[in-house]
């Protein structure tokens, strides 16, 4: 698989010959676990393990949950009740599969952010960055889904909010939400589709996880310095890695167990911290919530997706050009779609020739303004109105400040990328990921082991 | 004494900057009590369970339902802890169920059973507090970060309890509706009459009845409403911590040891 040398399987036994002839089921596990793996991975290469535990666990939690849960507008909240009472180990079934989703998110920006900063999505790694953004994409539609499940308050008008943006889009939109919702509001036919999706869609990223892991043991996993693993030899490329069982497999393992024990803490004291009261009130088409608020994980588009109101200069504009089609809704709608689509594309706005961010001293600033953008437009996502005194003044606050924040955001991939690759003069990278990891190595008998 | 003044020194400086932020509307006061079940290692106070459950059937089940809570749980351990006949006899004498059963298929009232649940109750329009006490948050900022929650708790508890004695006796009409101005309520005005003003109940433990104790005693006993199986799940996570916590401390061990050579190799290389 890997364009890396190493050994491969050879079966020894006569069972094995046996079973090898006919299906070469131990040579790929063999194959993917001793893939040739690059020494010097420092701790932002542990997240991957964290993902694969979170959607093995969101499985396995919501299949057991789905045996007991009723997909009906009268019913749901009830069930969801029942769970917590009167199933065996419910709440904590639930309280799991409440905060591993959080615990997921949680998971996979850090993974995205350690991959924006190594470059790892840059050549030849863009099919890997992809098929993570796309599964990315599926985690946010799947969790979208899911919590209009328990038919709280906050479910109904999350999904009103939410489809209702499909809407704002010129001609097919009003039909094509009527088509997502199976009406024309949320309704018992869209509980039951979002149940069906929910359940479906996390088999369809355990596809896709498939397909990322292929791909990056096709062309090797990035590393801190971002040099290629020397493939001359096998004795060469035996410098600059270790096999992935058991030298990753450990060290993954202990700092999944490590996270685990701060999620049980979470789990186990605080298992409300990270949802929103109000959807513990049974969901009320009558009655609208004083704030909608999504889960935490889209705070920070959802803090796009306000900012664009009709007092805003771009979107005069864009409306004046367009003769009034894209209206602030639209334009809102358009940034938020769009943030996530310059991300997708940065193999392609990142014109840099070196690919660690470690050795790029004008991108490590900027790269770490982005950092603190997407923690800010967390927040701003959240603010109520009067989140900051006076609702008047408040309010165009924290509107200002997500415009800002877009606006960086917009500008990072677009522009700043872009040039920096041309204006940037890099640091010297180390020759071989063997000297990386000796340096690396000199450097941890002072400091604890990175 | 200086708690009280504490508070409302708290609470007019909280007045006060409101005042000059805010337009209108007054500025919730939510009292932090310190609760027998907070913090990871907290439990339910039986007593208190029991006191909270008689104010409950006394006086708010009058207009507020418990529909999701069923009465057999009253007898759980970690809950009120009633006996078996103690919950048989309290589902009988409290409430009538509809069964649409009885009378050939006609339907009538009967006396409650320990399977059934507590009935609802929308007769006056009152919410059901099954999960009142998860469905509020008496904490919230400061500016929208949560970190007040993350110290206090969601403040659920503390919300119901601050209803309770948050009226300042006060009173407006607006369209027919007569409304009482209460500190710990959004907006400032509720449409709940107050509903405890202390000495309500006797208690059989003798434990005291001020509004303020009162006020705490049903906040706990909603609390549990709200989530029963709060006991045995803050076990789950102790345990759950303690066992991982030993596996990371393994595995810290097992990785360290697995490393050892091969950092010993890279350094003896580039020491030459």
């Amino acid at each position: 698989m890997s364009g890396i040398p190493h050994d491969h399987y050879e079966p020894k036994s006569g069972i094995e010959k046996w079973l090898h002839k006919r299906l070469n089921v131990v040579g790929l596990i063999y194959d993917t676990l001793m893939i040739p793996t690059p020494k010097n991975l420092n701790w932002w290469w542990i997240w991957g393990i964290v993902l694969a535990f979170c959607l093995a666990l969101q499985i396995v939690t919501g299949i057991v949950l789905a045996m007991h849960y009723t997909p009906h507008v009268d019913m749901a909240f009830a069930s969801i009740e029942h769970i917590m009472r009167d199933v065996r180990g419910g709440h904590m079934l639930r309280y799991l599969h409440m905060n591993g989703g959080s615990l997921f998110f949680f998971a996979v920006y850090i993974h995205i952010f350690r991959g924006l900063y190594y470059g790892s999505y840059k050549e030849p790694r863009e099919i890997t960055w992809i098929v993570g953004m796309l599964i990315y994409v599926l985690m946010m539609a799947t969790a979208f889904m899911g919590y209009v499940l328990p038919w709280g308050q906050m479910s109904f008008w999350g999904a009103t909010v939410i489809t209702g943006l499909f809407g704002a889009i010129p001609l097919v939109g009003e039909p094509t939400q009527t088509w997502l919702l199976g009406g024309p509001a949320v309704d018992n036919a869209t509980l039951n589709r979002f149940f069906s999706l929910h359940y479906l869609l996390p088999f369809v990223i355990a596809a896709l996880v498939i397909v990322h892991i292929w791909a990056f043991h096709t062309t090797g996993n990035n590393n801190p310095a971002g040099v290629e693993v020397r493939r001359g030899s096998k004795a060469e490329a035996e410098k600059d890695t270790l096999p992935f069982w058991p030298y990753f497999v450990i060290k993954d393992l202990f700092a999944l167990a490590l996270i685990l024990v701060v999620f049980f803490a979470i789990t186990g004291f605080m298992p409300n911290y990270l949802g929103h009261p109000d959807n513990y009130i049974e969901a009320n088409p009558l009655v609208t919530p004083e704030h909608i608020v999504p889960e935490w994980y889209f705070l920070p588009f959802y803090a796009i997706l306000r900012a664009f109101t009709a007092d805003v200069w771009v979107v005069m504009l864009a409306s004046w050009v367009t003769g009034g089609i894209v209206t602030a809704k639209l334009f809102g709608v358009l940034a938020m779609f769009g943030s996530i689509i310059v991300m997708v594309l940065v193999p392609w706005f990142d014109t840099s020739a070196v690919r660690s961010g470690k050795y790029r001293p004008m991108f490590k600033g900027w790269f770490w303004v982005l950092a603190i953008d997407f923690v800010v437009l967390m927040w701003l996502g959240a603010l109520a109105p009067d989140a900051l005194g006076d609702p008047r003044t408040s309010i165009a606050t924290v509107q200002n400040i997500a415009l800002l924040g877009c606006g960086y955001w917009f500008a990072y991939f677009l522009i700043i990328l872009p040039l920096l690759g041309v204006m940037e003069r890099p640091t010297a990278t180390p020759e071989t990921i063997e000297d990386d990891f000796k340096a690396q190595v000199a450097k941890s008998d002072t400091a604890p082991a990175e | 004494m200086i708690k009280k003044l504490t508070l409302s020194a708290v609470a007019a400086l909280a007045i006060g900057t409101s005042g000059a932020l805010a337009s209108g509307g007054g500025e919730q006061h939510i009292e932090d009590v310190s609760f027998s079940f907070e913090l990871p290692f907290g439990a339910y106070d039986q007593a208190q369970l029991q006191r909270g459950l008689q104010i409950y059937t006394e006086i708010c089940s009058g207009c507020h339902g418990l529909q999701y809570v069923p009465l057999r749980t009253l007898g759980d351990e970690g809950g009120p802890g009633l006996s078996a006949e103690q919950v048989r006899a309290y589902a009988e004498q409290n409430f009538e169920i509809w069964d649409p059963e009885l009378e050939d298929g006609e339907g009538d009232f009967r006396p409650a059973k320990p399977t059934d649940n507590f009935p609802a109750n929308t007769g006056v329009g009152a919410p059901d507090l099954s999960m009142m006490a998860k469905a509020r948050a008496g904490f919230h900022g400061p500016y929208g970060t949560g970190i007040s929650q993350f110290f206090n708790g969601m403040g659920g508890a503390e919300y119901i309890a601050s209803i309770q004695t948050g009226y300042t006796g006060e009173e407006k009409e607006e369209a027919d509706t007569v409304l009482y101005e209460n500190t710990a309520f959004p907006g400032g005005w509720i449409s709940m009459a107050p509903p405890l003003y202390g000495d309500d109940v006797e208690y059989a433990d003798g434990h005291s009845t001020d509004l303020h104790h009162e006020a705490e005693d049903v906040a706990a006993f909603l609390m549990w409403a709200a989530e029963p199986k709060m006991m045995a799940r803050k076990q789950t996570g102790f345990v759950g911590v303690l066992l991982l916590t030993l596996l990371t401390v393994l595995l810290y061990m097992t990785n360290k040891q697995l490393w050892a050579p091969v950092k010993k190799r890279a350094k003896g290389k580039s020491a030459e």
